[in-house]
Formats: structure tokens, sequence, C-alpha cells
């Protein structure tokens, strides 16, 4: 994908998370190279959407070890994982709906921001410079995105497809390294599918975000994805380029051989 | 009339930046904010586009293909295309592979200037098909990092090469510009043809100089309109509005942020000068009806009574008859409550001229947007006239006419009925096409492919395509599908099916409406069981008699056409319908098909009887058959000889 070698971004090593008597995790190591598109895949309830949050720091792993751009970061909270540049977007759309696009993308500034709270109260100064600049930013991603008409829509009036677009812009506006998207095509018509996919792909060339990302669409999955990981029970039961993945044995009787694809 | 300083498109360009330098060319709405291109910078950017085409070996007479929404960067493509003596071809921007590989080909065009990744996969996917096409310069570069085409270049890089090219080449650009002449070809716009392949209208300098100019003095547009730019650069329009009347008035162009925005966009600027087809205009009014109607009782009751004061206050004005003090009074009121507050809404409180065209246009619709102040105004005029034909001209507006020709261009009805115009714009002739070209112009004289009548002021009044006019059995003229808008124009018909073609007069089938006449029906108590037993209701045909009344009576004022009255009529048993075939999904009749399945009732409508039975195959939504039988009541409907007019 990218002309340079690949480098491991974020090494997640040997991580376990139980609930209660469930193992939602069990022993998962994954390899997340810079700039590619990995597809985390898996039947109902095989540990992705825990394994998103394990590495966004929502939920803390009982063993292993996370490690972003070389340092370990396995006890992070969220704020502090988003501040060292992973974004996510959430499996049901989780915007703020009487807020208008583009003030929930904004929100996704509000790490950016160095703020002092009587110069923003007063909106003079650096704080009206600083404003100005988040605000040109998130125009560039309202373009890239193609949301220019719903810009000054409440996001809780949007159709679902849109809204998810809306997400997707309020996690870029993070600037991440690292993009986690839980299921960004759920729910949604082919047309809308087609589009989503060419933004995943747009973003992940233009702005060089490595993106992380749980689908079930397997032709999706296998039509974007650089890589390729396969859970199922917890378990990591397969790794690697799509082609692999879709050959594999265990893949085909956990998951693709039920849904037969 | 033109002199050589200011002939060509690119020397009026340099004109502008010469005596409006500071003045605003063009606006973009970009990353939310509308940027703004002056005349030198309008200039500017063309000169480095063209000088980077020269650097590409441009040579005069190559050609230019721009596809892409309305965009600065591509009018000035446009530009430098002219400035080097070539011919910029505008193609819609939502055409498919197909349809672009047809006139890219056939142009010949050896560059293209094209928006973003969209356009270039289209092209790149007929260039195999187009040996002539050398080279594809984008604007937006998004999603192409990994096309390594050679023959592909952003405009950033065109220009850059541009830059070089004129330390290498000083004067190139001047002397280029100055070779150009007025009778150069200007640009080539494909027409969509309703059968066959596109053809290729080609205008010179002259000829859209010549109308632009022409209109600009009828019309009293000077450098301070503001005009939108939000409908296909490969329309005639498009390219008279945004492109020659701006280069010559030196007024300025706004391009939308994307189709989605386009209302929002109007709005925020506030034009002063403005084109719609009735479609949008429609939409418009339709959107601001239903916030009208989710508003407060009392709002609402204070709008819909004000706006009937409107319409009142309008019609009256138009037919010159003095407006009661009482309408005065309340007028003015509604300028301050209603009207003004409305307008300003819309983005159309600047407006001083706007102008629908394409198709006919409901009088309700246009005497709406009058009646608030919107000086709305029917224009007629097609590619091969430069776009611009005839405009009703201000304080002399009629709701059914495209108003009187433009100074120096001539308007004739030939014998058959058919539109003819001769002016300073009449197009060179079709691009490789003589057949075509023969074809249509004749002498001077362009055969417009329309019918229509003069009424007595002098307005032009079109009424349907010059091939679909049929004549009665006296050689009377009979216009089937004008006959059926003016039936339709009416709450309670929905469709009309005019016959009349060789016979003594003039017979309609009609469908009623069964929204609005049902609601009618209600209202006065008349019960009814089905589609079939309203249409047969004595009332319901009563209702209708005098809907054909008002038509016939309208006629009257129209030529020849008051010999097209309807006589007789009929209520059809049930609703045309696009799966039995009697009318296209586009709600188009299908008037053969329709003569041969009707042809009991219309043989009926002419023998003088008074009712006819009717037996018919219907299919249901779930694709059964079924039968219908059915008596339907003829009725003559009443006829006015002319003279004895309102």
């Amino acid at each position: 994908m990218s002309p340079a070698a690949p480098s491991g971004l974020l090494e997640v090593d040997g991580i376990s998370v139980r609930f209660g008597a469930v193992q939602a995790l069990d022993q998962v190591s994954l390899s997340v190279r810079r700039g590619e598109i990995i597809a985390i895949i898996g039947p109902n309830g095989a540990g992705k959407t825990t394994l998103l949050n394990v590495i966004s720091g929502f939920y803390h792993p009982a063993a292993g070890h996370i490690r972003f751009e070389g340092r370990d970061r396995t006890h992070l909270a969220p704020y502090d994982v988003a501040a060292l540049g992973i974004a996510r977007t959430f499996q049901n759309v989780a915007l703020f709906k009487g807020m208008s696009v583009l003030d929930n993308i904004m929100t996704g500034r509000l790490l950016k921001m160095k703020g002092s709270f009587l110069l923003d109260a007063l909106y003079w100064g650096p704080a009206k410079a600083q404003e100005l600049e988040h605000r040109a930013f998130v125009e560039r991603i309202i373009d890239f995105l193609e949301i220019q008409a719903i810009r000054k829509t409440p996001a809780g009036r949007l159709p679902y497809g849109l809204q998810k677009r809306v997400e997707l812009a309020r996690a870029l506006a993070a600037e991440p390294t690292l993009l986690l998207l839980d299921e960004p095509m759920a729910g949604m018509n082919v047309e809308e599918k087609e589009d989503m996919c060419r933004f995943i792909l747009d973003v992940n060339g233009e702005f060089g975000t490595t993106i992380a990302l749980i689908e079930h669409d397997m032709s999706v999955v296998m039509d974007i994805s650089d890589h390729v990981a396969a859970l199922d029970y917890g378990r990591k039961i397969a790794d690697g380029t799509p082609a692999e993945v879709r050959n594999d044995q265990a893949v085909i009787d956990a998951y693709l051989g039920v849904s037969h694809v | 009339m033109l002199n050589p300083g200011d002939d060509t498109f690119p020397k009026l360009a340099l004109r502008n930046a010469q005596r409006l330098p500071n003045k605003v060319a063009i606006r973009e709405k970009d990353l939310g904010i509308w940027q703004a291109y002056d005349w030198t910078a309008y200039a500017e950017q063309a000169r480095l586009t063209a000088l980077g085409l020269a650097a590409l070996g441009f040579a005069r007479g190559d050609k230019t293909a721009i596809v892409g929404d309305n965009r600065p960067r591509l009018y000035w493509a446009m530009l430098a295309t002219q400035a080097l003596g070539g011919v910029p071809v505008p193609l819609y921007q939502d055409s498919i592979e197909k349809e672009m590989q047809y006139i890219v080909a056939h142009a010949e065009a050896r560059f293209a200037v094209v928006e973003d990744q969209e356009q270039v996969d289209k092209l790149l996917q007929v260039r195999a098909q187009c040996p002539g096409l050398e080279y594809i310069i984008y604007g937006d570069a998004r999603g192409m990092r990994h096309y390594r085409e050679s023959s592909l270049l952003s405009l950033d890089d065109l220009q850059a090469r541009g830059r070089k090219f004129a330390d290498e080449h000083p004067g190139y650009f001047d002397q280029e510009v100055g070779k150009g002449a007025a009778d150069d070809l200007a640009i080539i716009l494909y027409t969509s043809g309703t059968t066959g392949q596109p053809k290729g209208a080609m205008l010179s300098h002259r000829n859209l100089m010549a109308t632009a100019r022409n209109a600009i003095a009828q019309e009293g547009l000077t450098s301070a309109e503001e005009v939108l730019a939000y409908l296909p650069m490969a329309w005639a329009g498009d390219h008279m509005f945004s492109y020659a009347q701006s280069l010559v008035t030196g007024f300025t162009t706004n391009c939308p942020e994307s189709a989605d925005t386009v209302l929002h966009d109007l709005r925020e600027i506030g034009p002063t000068y403005f084109f719609a087809p009735p479609r949008i205009w429609e939409n418009i009014l339709t959107s601001v009806m239903i916030r009208i109607d989710d508003a407060s009782w009392i709002k609402r009751r204070m709008v819909h009574f004000l706006l009937d004061v409107a319409r009142r206050v309008e019609e009256r004005r138009r037919s010159g008859r003095p407006v009661p003090i009482g309408d005065r009074l309340l007028h003015a009121l509604g300028r301050v409550l209603a009207y003004g507050p409305l307008r300003d809404n819309l983005g159309m409180r600047r407006i001083r001229i706007a102008y629908t065209a394409g198709e006919a246009i409901s009088p309700e619709l246009l005497g709406f947007y009058r009646s608030l102040g919107v000086n709305v105004k029917q224009v007629y005029g097609m590619t091969e006239s430069s776009a611009l034909i005839s405009i009703q001209k201000d304080g002399d507006v009629k709701l059914d006419t495209v108003g009187t020709p433009l100074p120096e261009v001539e308007v004739r009805i030939d014998p058959s009925g058919e539109v003819m115009y001769r002016g300073p714009g009449v197009f060179l002739g079709y691009h490789k096409n003589p057949e075509a070209t023969a074809e249509t112009l004749e002498g001077g004289w362009v055969h417009s492919g329309d019918a229509g009548v003069f009424d007595r002021d002098g307005h032009l009044r079109i009424i349907d395509r010059a091939r679909d006019l049929g004549r009665l059995a006296d050689g009377t003229i009979f216009p089937p599908k004008y006959l059926e808008n003016k039936l339709k124009f009416s709450p309670f018909i929905r469709e009309a099916v005019c016959v009349g073609g060789d016979r003594a007069f003039v017979a309609a089938l009609v469908n009623i409406d069964l929204g609005s006449v049902g609601n009618w029906a209600e209202r006065r108590g008349i019960a009814y069981t089905s589609y079939t037993d309203l249409a047969q209701k004595p009332e319901v045909y009563e209702l209708v008699r005098q809907e054909v009344a008002r038509v016939n009576r309208s006629l009257l004022d129209e030529g020849p056409l008051a010999g097209a009255q309807i006589r007789r009529f009929l209520l059809l048993h049930k609703e045309l319908d696009p799966d039995d075939q009697e009318i296209t999904r586009t709600r188009k009749v299908r008037r053969g098909f329709v003569a041969q399945k009707y042809a009991a009732l219309i043989d009926a409508l002419y023998s003088g009887a008074d009712h006819v039975k009717v037996e018919a195959q219907v299919t249901y939504e779930d694709g059964r058959t079924g039968t219908v039988r059915a008596e339907l009541r003829i009725r003559d409907a009443e006829a006015f000889a002319a003279g004895m007019a309102r």
C-alpha cells in the first residue's frame, strides 16, 4: 500500500478479557501495520467489538499488553488513548442529536484545542484564531466526505447512512493515526455501502490513516482490506491477506461456511 | 458592430481586467466560504491555463472537452482554449461513458479538462475509442494517487508548465489572443436529440456576443448583476448567462458548493438575475407551501389570505384594470408581512429579472411568483439561436406566451405552422453533419421544430412540437398537446387526449383527477362508489364541461387556434396508466396506442351518439388482468364564435 516498508503501528499481545464467566477475548495477539486497512471478522459474539474497546481504552485487559507507536499503553483511559491519535466510530451511531453536523464534527477537534476559559468566552485574540483554524480543518473534512448540504442540519434529523458518515467525519477531525470503525456499513443499502467504501479507501490513501474495521459484509472486506484477522469465541483463528483468510479452513468452518459466502 | 479590440471572449476578459480590475468576476463556494476572483485573477487564471495547454502543444483549431459541475476553473479552461484559437466542447457531467465517447470522438477533442476522478474514470474507460484524445487534465486530484497514465495531469501541474512556457515564450499569450476574430468558431454545444446521435451546434464569437448584447440592451443588465451558475455548462443557457453575458457586461457569476446545496447557496448569494426551468420553480414553491402549512394556524391563515390578495392584484395589473383601494391597502400590508419575508427566505429578494424556459410552465405557478413580486418571465430559445430568441419585456408579461423577439431577431410562422427565425445568433451549422445542417438551416432561417402562433399583441406562443401538429379536415391547425396541457391546468383534470386529425372538429377523452374531483363531490354531498362511477356523474360532467369551455374561450385569443375548440368530450372510465401502455412512465400520452385502443370511443364521439358502451382489459397492480364494463356519457362542449370573446 504505502511505499515505505510497513511497520507495526499497533501491537496487541496476548490480550484476555473476561466478563464474569464469559471469556470475551482469550490470548489474542494482533499486529497492525502502519498505513494498512485491517478488517476484523468473525461471527456474532466472537469478541470483535471487545477488541476495539480494549484498543480504544474502554476496557482494560485482564492479561496482555498493547503497544502503540512502540510504547506500552495497556492501561490508558479513553481520552488519553484519543490524545495519542486513536479515533473511533461506534456500532450504534453516537452523535449529539440536537447539535448541527458542523458542531458535531467540531467536537472531534476538542483534543486539539488549547483553551483559556476567559479568551474563549470573549472569542478574542488567540481563541478566535484557533477557532477559525479548526473550522477550516473541519471544512476540509466536510468537503472530503461530501456532506456540505447538511452542514447546518441537526444530526438527529439525518437518515442513518448520513449519520454514519458524520460520525466518520468527527473521528477524522481528530486527525487520528489509527482509525477504528465498528461496523461502518451496518444497516446501509448497496449505494450507501459503495460510498462508504470509497470514503474509507480515500481516507486511507489521502491522509495515510491506518484503519481497523469490523465488518460483516464479506465482499466489502475482501474488496477494501489489505489484512484480515478472524476471531471466533474470543480466539484469533486466522490472520493474513484476504485471500489467505478466505481459504482458511478454520474460518470457513466458523464463519464463512455458515453464511454461505 | 463589434470592434476588433473586443470581438472575442478572451479579448473581453483582458478588457475587463483593465477596466474593472477589482470587480468580482466569479465566486465559488469552497470549504464553506465564498472565494471571490476579480477580473484580474479571472484573466490571469485563464492565461496560465492557456499557456499550460500551449506547453503541451495546443494548436489553433484544437478542441478541448470540458466536463464537470460549474466551476471557475472549468470556465477558465473554456476561455484558455478560445484564447489559443481552439474550441471548447462542454459535455453534460452526468453523461454516461457511451455518450461521452461519441461526443469526444465526434468532436475530435485532443484535450479534456475535467473536474475530478469521476470524469477521469469515464474518459479513461473510453480512451481506446477516442484516438484523438491526448491529454486529460483534472481539477481535483482526490482518489487518483495511484493513477499512472502519462497523459493525465492536474490543472496545477498544467499551470506550472504554463508559467515555465511563459518565461520561454514571452508575449505568446497576447499574440495568440490577438489572432482571434469575431467569426471564429467559439464553441460547439452538443444537443441531445430525441432521436439519433447528438448534434454539435457550432457558434461563433459573433453569434454569442451579438445575442448577449441584444438581450443585455433589452433587459437593461449591468455589471452589478449577480447570477448563480448551477445549470450544466454544456447547456446553451448557462453558456449565455454565466459566460457570454458575464464577460460582456462584467457581472458576477457564482458557482454553488455542490449540486445538493444550490437552494441554500441561492439564498446566500441573493442573485439579481436568475434562470430556472419550470421544474425548479415548482420544487421551490412546494417546499415553501410545506413550510407555510407547518406554521401556526394564525400565520398560515394570514399568509394564505395575503397570497390571495397578491394574486388578485397581480391579475388586475396584468390585464391593465384598476386595483380597488381595499386590495391596494391589503397589498401594502402583505408586502411587509408576507411577500417581502417570503422572497427573502427564498433568496429572491434581490431578483430584478428571472427567466423560465424549456417546457410549458403553468400560468398559476408563474402567477404565484409574479404576485410575490419576483419578476419571472418566459423566454424562448435554443442552442441553434445562441440560446435566446424571444423574451417577455418588462411590463409586457403574459402568463402563457414566450414574449416578443429580441432586437435584430426575426420570427415568422411557416405555412405549416412551424416557428422559423433568423438573426445574428443563428448558428454556423452542425459540426461534421451537413445533412442535418441543410435540414435545419434554410437561407439564413432556422427551422425551430416548434409550432407556434402570434397572438394579437405580437407575442409568440409555442403550442407544440411541429411534427406533432395535426390538421382538421378543413385544414385548421390542431395542436393536440397544447390543448391537452390547457385542459390539464385544471385541478379537476388529470390527463386528457385530444383527437381531431382529419376530422371535422376536435374531441377530447378526459381523465378526471380522483383526488380533487372526489373532494369536490364530497363537499357537495355527491355519493360515489368508484372512479368509474364518479366519472359518470352528471354533475362531474357539468364540472368538466365548464373547464372545457374555459379552454375554448381562451383559444379565441389565439388566431388560427380559434378553430381548434373542443366540441365534444367524454370522461374515461379508468385512469390512463403506464402499466396499460397508454402513457409512458414520464406521463406522456402514447397517442397512437390510445387511438387504437379506444377507437370505438373515438368513433362514438364523432357519431353524434350521447353514450357509448365500453369493455376494457385492465392490468391490476399484481399483474392479473380483468375486464371493466361501463357506459360512458358523451357531452357537447360549449364553443364560442370568434368576435364574442370575454
